[in-house]
């Protein structure tokens, strides 16, 4: 179970407090998924980097009762100087986790190539969203933050990534975040919507569907 | 480590995972695995060490006594790095490890413990190997009281731990600390004890320098290295005091920079 009780978060601005997320609450079941739909700016990054502990709420809570991975797919979590290889090596130490049956699997993913053993700072765009990805799968978190506007790539990527995520993975739980409501009606069995830093909650993707519609046009 | 409420213990165990894995990446974004590697640790401060210590005896210094220039420039010297590297390798730590602190686990006391553990460790190492060097070849004596020397050693060791914590958090609020740092480790230089004993100077200077706590720790490992034939000025208790009073609010300040800091 993940809940977020009352979260609420202000940024300093040179123009004032400006709040992006305004008392929010959710839960999620172990197992269960959830969709975040929001436009543009409606603060679903945030939610999601609260969600994974790369950043506080400025007050309000969060109860991690499983193991919640960081935000997927996400390139700017690596030390550049690091190789490929080095990065999964660290990410496993921190994970408390043995990397070495996660290399081929790696290699496989990432089709990086010789690039695997060279820094991470010599890579494109493209490269480093696919060992992002990589290495989140390469620990088994019981809960996935997704944040689909992140993720960069060709159809034959997405694809790749779905199989991953959704098949071979569909016991787990996840959050996913987009702009989209396709990918969410796709995926996820639930949805809020994320308007105005107030989140609101639907029994069904297509009543928040509507009233995503209606809220933000 | 992702129950709902995690133990002491689990937390512990946790913190070490993380510290053992950022000291191994330190290890290699600093050294790389190519040439001396890891060995750079102990050759980057054992070069200057000898590079001062062969300065000084070309230069002629003996300070008008009649001590051993190569143990004074290695104690000295030594003492030096402990302080200035720690603070100054803790001020780029938030900023090189912005982007690990997107990891939940990894925080901002993580990745100064483990820059505190390695910079302490490479001139420890290089201080004992310099040593063991010229006491092997007979260019100086070994210490009178090793005892002593550990004590001091130790006590420069904590203050350089607590100035790095407390320089290092500061820059969480400000970049002018990092700025205002270079300047003043130079004229902290030769103000703290590097170059001088207290007893050389006249009594008024000697209160005024001893207001600075690691002129005490060199005091210390000198007395120890030294024996009767200096006479030195130190006060324990005061370093103590004040490298106490340097780790608390380094402390609070590490915790709060831990909130300021947003990685990307």
């Amino acid at each position: 179970m993940i809940s977020i009780e009352n979260v609420s978060k202000t940024y300093r601005t040179r123009h004032g407090q400006r709040t992006i997320l305004d008392r929010v609450n959710l839960k999620l079941e172990r197992g269960r998924n959830i969709g975040i739909l929001g436009r543009n700016g409606a603060g679903k990054s945030t939610l999601i980097r609260i969600l994974s502990g790369a950043e506080h709420p400025t007050s309000g809570r969060i109860v991690r009762g499983m193991n919640v991975s960081w935000p997927l797919a996400f390139g700017g979590a690596f030390q550049p100087h690091l190789t490929g290889l080095d990065n999964l090596k660290f990410v496993c130490r921190i994970y408390g986790v043995d990397y070495r049956p996660k290399v081929a699997f790696v290699e496989e993913f990432t089709e990086l190539g010789v690039y695997l053993r060279e820094p991470v700072s010599h890579y494109s765009m493209g490269m480093s969203t696919r060992l992002a990805f990589a290495l989140s799968m390469a620990v088994e978190f019981d809960c996935f933050l997704i944040d689909e506007t992140m993720v960069v790539g060709d159809s034959r990527f997405h694809e790749r990534c779905h199989t991953e995520l959704f098949v071979k993975r569909k016991d787990r739980s996840f959050i996913l975040v987009s702009h989209d409501p396709n990918e969410i009606r796709r995926h996820c069995e639930s949805a809020c919507v994320l308007h105005n830093g107030k989140i609101h909650t639907f029994p069904s993707v297509d009543e928040a569907y509507a009233f995503y519609e209606s809220a933000t046009v | 480590m992702e129950q709902v409420s995690t133990t002491f213990l689990a937390s512990l165990r946790v913190q070490w995972r993380v510290i053992r894995a950022l000291l191994m990446r330190e290890v290699i974004t600093r050294y790389g695995r190519e040439n001396l590697g890891v060995l750079w640790l102990i050759v980057e401060p054992a070069t200057f060490t000898l590079g001062v210590s062969a300065l000084w005896t070309a230069a002629g210094m003996n300070h008008g006594s009649s001590l051993p220039i190569v143990a004074f420039a290695i104690t000295g010297y030594s003492s030096v790095l402990m302080w200035r590297n720690t603070a100054s390798k803790c001020n780029s730590a938030i900023h090189q490890n912005f982007n690990l602190l997107y990891h939940r686990n990894v925080q901002v006391i993580d990745v100064f413990i483990t820059r505190i553990i390695l910079e302490l460790a490479g001139t420890t190492a290089s201080f004992t190997l310099l040593s063991l060097f010229f006491i092997g070849f007979d260019f100086i004596s070994p210490p009178v009281d090793i005892l002593q020397v550990i004590e001091g050693w130790l006590m420069l060791a904590w203050f350089g731990a607590s100035l790095g914590m407390l320089l290092g958090a500061a820059t969480a609020y400000s970049e002018l600390v990092d700025r205002i740092w270079h300047p003043t480790s130079y004229l902290l230089f030769p103000l703290s004890g590097a170059a001088f004993m207290v007893e050389w100077l006249p009594p008024p200077a000697q209160e005024v320098v001893l207001m600075l706590p690691m002129v005490h720790g060199v005091e210390m490992v000198r007395e120890g290295f030294f024996g009767d034939t200096v006479r030195t000025h130190y006060n324990t208790g005061y370093m103590a005091l004040v490298c106490l009073c340097m780790t608390l609010i380094g402390l609070v300040l590490v915790r709060d920079a831990g909130r300021r800091v947003e990685p990307p």
